[in-house]
């Protein structure tokens, strides 16, 4: 089985579609779809915080959103 | 209208009792522009109070109507949509939803929303709907998106939503009567009601994407200041620099700008001592009213001027978007402690003074991260503690260069800065592995678009932070000076006579071992009214006149009566120095738990004996 890439592995500048979220954490899913993330919204990783590449700056369509590593993980991307 | 709100706010019981007008609740997504709307249609005049069980703050206010109605309007903290995860939400929901025992449910919903965020906050719009309240969506910002580039259709958003959409700039007059406008709509008939039957989550976003897309004919690409701005701010190495940067200015100026002003406020004080003196015989009113009341409200009042600058500072940054970015900035190294980033603020105010630290920390969402905040926020070094830390350290430490060109007595400041800052550390730490575990909170946190804060609501913050202090200055604070003068008073005429000195007997076996003689001891029971005051009660004990201006003759006296090992001792008591009561008052009242408080007081206790005394023994050792 291949791993789906998720917003964790786009890199700085790039731009991808929501696809889905990981279905592990029905939790987190839904934590993420209330502050704006919905399939088919497009997302573009701005910034990388200065420890371990986390938190990321996340551009959702016109809204910029902080998000750490753990959470960009549960956020399935195809790349734009 | 007044009195009732009045009545209510002091009384914890109760809080915010919806009165018999019209009352509306605004709602929306965080930094939807909310509270400008509110302070535009109340004027800024709003009593703030705090809901029972958990201390969320909704402010109140009311207004009339061109048609002439009197509303009260509630504003509610931010949120995205109705699952109510966080404390805040939590609280918002319930009272939309009419669930709060506290408040009956409002008559209708000013639901916010940002014209320039449209694709995210029509969610929270069609959301809103399923609440079954009569609703009024406001189209915020709506000058500044069109400015950008946005075009919409309204019309449409509003046949489509089926309530009224009210396009409005919450800082400019027309879009506010508007708002009023169809507020007296709304009331006059009040069957205008929308009730949509409760859908999943993903498919109310499929909704709001298709209505996205149906009105708003044109949106332009992200503001690019703020991208590049962001670039900047946020870059791993130049927004490290710059945040240090910031931060070191902060608390530059807290304390360097600060002192003119205070020196202004301590002329003040001197000034009423005088004039009491000068119409009161010399009796123990007088002392009452000078040694006791004046003396003691007046130690506390003299932070004013650090506050306001504090609270300057922290209004600005927040008002211009940045901080949501120092806490993109520390997140990472807060989570690794088991913070949140944005614990950062109130940790930050709390160098200040922990109790608007503590109060800061309302905005943290994780009811466990707030509580882990609140517990380590004593641990920053207060400016309470600076006068003890000058005095002691200028009577024990030589201002000699070491290592070339570090002055040794600032050293040892920094070093019990430095102390309390990892000690923080180590608590929230255990804290968060034992009575605080739990799953980390996400940080899912909008970085709004960076903007030049306006200046009345930049003043207005600041005012109403002023207002809070000086409340609690006449309140609390009064009252325990009052006791504290009855316990240094009474009976004899002498401190150690009087109930503070047979206290301080009492007391010394348990803080003989750590090496504090009777004079400390004395001397930390009017500190507990405020550390600071610790400084003129030892001048009392040491019968050093004036010791507040006079601290060289106390450091003098000092250095003959304490031995080396006994001062080190004391400094490391005041990193930890649990005994400030407003302090532990203000906790009670933000974590509403006495448990909480007093495992507070005791950890601090514990610490402040442990360190003083390896401390005392260990140099006694090496001496």
């Amino acid at each position: 089985m291949t791993e789906k890439l998720t917003l964790r592995n786009l890199k700085r500048g790039e731009t991808g579609i929501v696809t889905g979220f990981v279905k592990n954490d029905a939790i987190r899913e839904e934590e993420l779809r209330e502050i704006g993330f919905a399939e088919g919204d497009e997302v573009q990783v701005l910034e990388y915080g200065s420890f371990g590449r986390t938190p990321i700056s996340v551009r959702l369509n016109r809204t910029i959103i902080a998000v750490r590593a753990n959470e960009a993980q549960s956020i399935e991307v195809s790349r734009a | 209208m007044t009195t009732v709100i009045e009545k209510i706010s002091t009384d914890q019981s109760k809080p915010l009792q919806a009165t018999d007008s019209f009352t509306v609740a605004l709602v929306g997504a965080p930094n939807c522009g909310k509270s400008t709307l509110f302070n535009g249609l109340t004027g800024g005049r709003a009593k703030v109070a705090n809901y029972t069980g958990v201390t969320v703050e909704t402010k109140q206010g009311s207004f009339r109507t061109p048609g002439g109605r009197q509303m009260s309007l509630i504003d509610l903290p931010g949120v995205y949509g109705l699952s109510g995860k966080t404390a805040d939400a939590k609280v918002a929901l319930d009272v939309i939803r009419g669930q709060a025992s506290e408040m009956r449910q409002p008559d209708a919903m000013l639901v916010v929303i940002d014209a320039a965020q449209l694709r995210t906050h029509l969610q929270t719009a069609l959301q809103m709907r399923q609440i079954g309240l009569p609703m009024i969506v406001v189209l915020n910002m709506v000058d500044l998106a069109r400015r950008d580039g946005v075009e919409l259709d309204i019309d449409k958003l509003q046949a489509r939503l089926g309530v009224p959409v009210i396009p409005c700039t919450a800082t400019r007059k027309a879009g506010r009567e508007a708002v009023l406008n169809a507020l007296d709509e709304l009331a006059a008939a009040p069957s205008a009601q929308v009730a949509v039957e409760a859908a999943p989550l993903k498919q109310v976003q499929q909704e709001a994407r298709q209505l996205f897309q149906d009105v708003v004919l044109q949106e332009p690409a992200l503001n690019k200041l703020t991208r590049s701005l962001d670039g900047i701010f946020l870059h791993p190495l130049s927004g490290l620099l710059i945040f240090t940067g910031i931060m070191f200015v902060m608390f530059q100026s807290v304390f360097s700008w600060s002192e003119t002003p205070m020196g202004w406020v301590e002329g003040l004080i001197a000034f009423l001592s005088d004039i009491v003196v000068g119409i009161t015989p010399d009796n123990w009113l007088r002392s009452l009213l000078v040694d006791g009341i004046i003396a003691g409200v007046g130690s506390v009042i003299i932070f004013l001027p650090q506050i306001i600058i504090l609270f300057l500072f922290i209004l600005f940054l927040e008002m211009t978007g940045y901080m949501a970015r120092a806490a993109f900035l520390m997140d990472e190294l807060m989570l690794r402690v088991g913070l949140n980033g944005r614990a950062f603020i109130p940790l930050l105010s709390s160098f200040a003074c922990a109790i608007p630290g503590m109060m800061a920390a309302r905005t943290l969402e994780s009811e466990k991260d707030r509580l882990t905040t609140i517990m380590v926020a004593p641990l920053m070094t207060c400016s309470a503690r600076l006068p003890v830390y000058t005095v002691i350290i200028a009577a024990f430490f030589p201002a000699e260069t070491v290592a070339g060109f570090l002055n040794l007595q600032g050293l040892v400041m920094f070093g019990l800065y430095f102390a309390g800052i990892i000690s923080a550390i180590i608590v929230a730490f255990v804290l968060r592995k034992t009575l605080t575990k739990g799953r980390a909170q996400p940080l899912l946190m909008e970085l709004p678009t960076y903007k030049f804060p306006d200046l009345s609501e930049l003043l207005l913050g600041l005012w109403q932070r002023a207002k809070i202090f000086l409340r609690r200055a006449g309140t609390i604070i009064f009252v325990v000076s009052i006791v504290l003068w009855v316990l240094t008073a009474y009976p004899g005429d002498s401190l150690e006579t009087s109930f503070a000195g047979m206290i301080g007997s009492v007391l010394l076996p348990v803080f003989e071992p750590i090496g504090f003689n009777l004079e400390i001891v004395i001397a930390l029971v009017p500190g507990m009214a405020a550390r600071e005051v610790a400084v003129g009660a030892l001048g009392t004990v040491y019968a050093v006149q004036g010791a507040e201006e006079n601290m060289d003759g106390l450091a003098e006296v000092l250095r003959s009566a304490w031995s080396f090992p006994t001062a080190l001792a004391f400094l490391a008591w005041y990193v930890f120095a649990p005994q400030c009561i407003s302090t532990i008052a203000v906790a009670r009242r933000e974590m509403n738990s006495w448990g909480w408080t007093w495992l507070m007081v005791a950890y601090l206790f514990a610490m402040a004996y442990i360190a003083a005394g390896g401390t005392y023994w260990i140099a006694s050792a090496l001496m």
